[in-house]
């Protein structure tokens, strides 16, 4: 399905400034991501982990060099394009609260497709209809049907949370995965279902997983591992805004 | 149409803070509102309140306290005019016909008019409309009295029931003439002016309670009854005021001075329409405060929501990211407290249209009752549904405040809350 793209994401010479009189927080000379590749990122506070996924999500456009995802030059796409984009091929999991409290479960999963209409036809087509898509999602995370039409998202616990963020992510098959410390909040048990549901998925739709974490005993799961405060020329990290 | 959606889930799920709100607005347009209705109504009323009279005469004061007491029966007046100058007066070549009025007693918090059979002939109401009997017929007797519809309704009269009158107009009187009862020979029929809350009877009538009376008080050692005072000289000395119709509008000028001028007493006459307009533009100071009051008052309550709006701005941070992740536009952000701003506003304006005529329901007989004020509980006017439209309008312009901070913080914060 992504095979015909050289490389999932591509950084060059990329700098960010806060505003234009400070240093800049990001300074990236060459970073990419292979289609299909699943890269864990570790880096200490500081590291600008931050600007970096902003970045990649296209919220957030560099003071200097490219930002390229899926062979789409962000910088070349208005404000709008970008919105849209992200909604079309972009899957993110946060570290916590991640769920729309005021929004039922399968509102919350059914998000993306509100603002892409290419994830609501493949939701649709996996599914019969998003709606269907988003229940078969939400069960093959774990969560049980009673829950699903019963539970408030703020009556989740931390984990159920997670997999309902999970499911909005992965619904209609975004060709690239966001994932910013989805597990620190996560016990051990958790945590490795949760990371096994990921994988799986993750390798049956041949989707780019960008991990972003400062447990580093995770690392060993990945494809590849990049310490962001090592190929980030401006890391600062003795400094704690990150 | 999703953004209205989420704004209406977002609302939904604060419901508390929200109805509290709400509610601030709702009570402010229903202020506004009200205020707007009391202020057409009474305009209305007045200018129903007499139709057809082309003058009215009384002692000279001035032309809004003649209007009050002789029109609205509100206060007293400060002096009579003499029968002998109202006969004079009324002979007059030019005068059509004449409603003599004499005030001064009550019943039961009722005003008594004292006045003729013409009363029932020529008084005229709401575009000349004439008064109408819906049981028993004009007074005959010196001790008949017909009664206003609402007298009749407050106080459960009916035809042939015996009444007692009040000396003065306190609520309750502090003497009354409760040896001279007047039996009820009519019930007229509801106008929506002052005359149903009066109880008429013949000049003779009051002329005979007060017969044995001197200086406001029964006089002592004399006491004459019921049936030796029909047999005497009832003619009044003096009236409070009355009703003059022309038989050419052209004369009432002529009239007017003639009044002005009478040299035997100092009288007024005045235009009941220009007087109504003066009474009207004194009123119209205090009714415009009230509406600029109201107005005031509706800003409070959309100040409250954008306060409400502003403080949960920090905890919806997340939210804001996360919309953003999974596609919205900072539009999208933007038009989400739009949307809830208006829609607090727009089911506030509801609520209080709501409220309002809850209210009309409820305090209807009551205004009537205190203020002989007749609110009618029709649909919304033109002027009110502008007034709707411009609290909507107006909550959507107070969310401009909440929804910029929203965008910035959105744009600041991209789809990653730094924390």
């Amino acid at each position: 399905m992504v095979s015909a793209i050289a490389q999932s994401v591509h950084l060059s010479d990329v700098t960010y400034k806060w505003r234009p009189d400070l240093p800049p927080v990001l300074d990236i000379s060459t970073f990419s991501v292979a289609p299909g590749e699943r890269l864990f990122i570790s880096g200490p506070s500081g590291s600008g982990k931050t600007t970096f996924l902003n970045l990649i999500g296209g919220v957030a456009l560099p003071d200097t060099g490219e930002v390229t995802v899926l062979d789409s030059q962000l910088k070349g796409l208005s404000p709008a394009k970008r919105d849209a984009f992200r909604a079309d091929h972009i899957g993110v999991i946060f570290q916590l609260f991640n769920l729309v409290p005021y929004l039922s479960l399968i509102e919350n999963v059914l998000l993306p497709c509100r603002f892409s209409k290419r994830r609501h036809a493949r939701a649709a087509s996996e599914g019969g209809t998003p709606e269907s898509e988003a229940r078969r999602l939400l069960t093959y995370m774990g969560i049980s049907e009673s829950a699903l039409d019963n539970r408030r998202v703020t009556d989740l616990s931390v984990g159920q949370q997670q997999r309902v963020a999970a499911a909005r992510a992965l619904i209609g098959a975004p060709e690239l995965l966001i994932v910013d410390e989805p597990t620190t909040a996560l016990d051990e048990n958790s945590r490795q279902s949760f990371l096994e549901i990921l994988f799986e998925t993750v390798a049956r739709n041949r989707q780019t997983l960008i991990f972003v974490s400062h447990d580093e005993r995770m690392e060993a799961l990945f494809d590849r591992h990049i310490v962001l405060s090592d190929i980030n020329r401006a890391a600062q990290p003795e400094d704690i805004a990150g | 149409m999703f953004t209205f959606h989420l704004a209406l889930k977002s609302l939904i799920s604060r419901r508390v803070t929200v109805f509290l709100t709400v509610l601030a607005i709702a009570m402010s347009v229903m202020l506004l509102l009200g205020v707007e209705r009391i202020r057409t109504e009474t305009r209305y009323s007045f200018a129903s309140t007499v139709s057809g009279t082309d003058l009215i005469v009384g002692a000279r004061s001035g032309s809004i306290p003649l209007l009050l007491y002789s029109v609205f029966r509100i206060g007293n007046a400060t002096n009579n005019i003499s029968w002998r100058s109202y006969r004079e007066l009324a002979t007059d070549p030019n005068v059509a016909w004449t409603i003599p009025l004499s005030l001064g007693d009550s019943h039961r918090g009722f005003r008594v008019l004292g006045t003729n059979g013409d009363y029932f002939k020529y008084f005229r109401y709401a575009r000349s409309r004439a008064l109408r009997f819906t049981a028993g017929k004009p007074f005959e007797d010196v001790f008949d009295t017909v009664i206003g519809a609402e007298v009749a309704d407050a106080l459960r009269y009916e035809v042939g029931d015996r009444i007692v009158v009040d000396h003065g107009v306190g609520q309750i009187g502090f003497s009354s003439h409760t040896d001279k009862p007047f039996r009820i020979s009519g019930i007229l029929a509801r106008t929506g002016t002052p005359v149903d809350r009066t109880v008429h009877v013949s000049l003779g009538g009051i002329e005979a309670i007060h017969i044995d009376w001197r200086s406001g008080a029964p006089a002592r050692g004399l006491r004459i009854d019921a049936e030796r005072v029909r047999q005497m000289n009832l003619q009044p000395k003096a009236i409070t005021a009355f009703l003059v119709g022309l038989k050419s509008r052209f004369a009432t000028f002529t009239v007017q001075r003639r009044v002005n001028g009478y040299g035997a007493e100092p009288l007024l006459a005045i235009l009941p329409g220009v007087a109504l307009q003066e009474l009207w533009s004194l009123m119209g100071t205090a009714d415009r405060a009230l509406v600029a009051i109201s107005v005031f008052v509706v800003a409070t309550g959309l100040i409250g929501m954008v306060t409400m709006l502003l403080s949960g701005m920090n905890e919806r941070r997340r939210e804001m990211a996360i919309l953003r992740s999974v596609g919205a536009r900072p539009g999208h952000i933007f038009s989400l407290f739009i949307a809830e701003a208006t829609l607090v506003a727009g089911i506030g304006a509801i609520l209080g249209t709501v409220l309002l005529y809850a209210g009309l329901f409820v305090a209807q007989p009551a205004i009537e009752d205190a203020y002989g004020l007749f609110l009618e509980v029709g649909p919304p006017t033109r002027i009110e549904i502008i007034y709707l439209g411009a609290v909507v309008v107006a909550g959507a312009i107070a969310g401009l405040i909440p929804a910029l901070r929203a965008l910035r913080l959105s744009l600041a914060d991209g789809m990653i809350v730094r924390s």
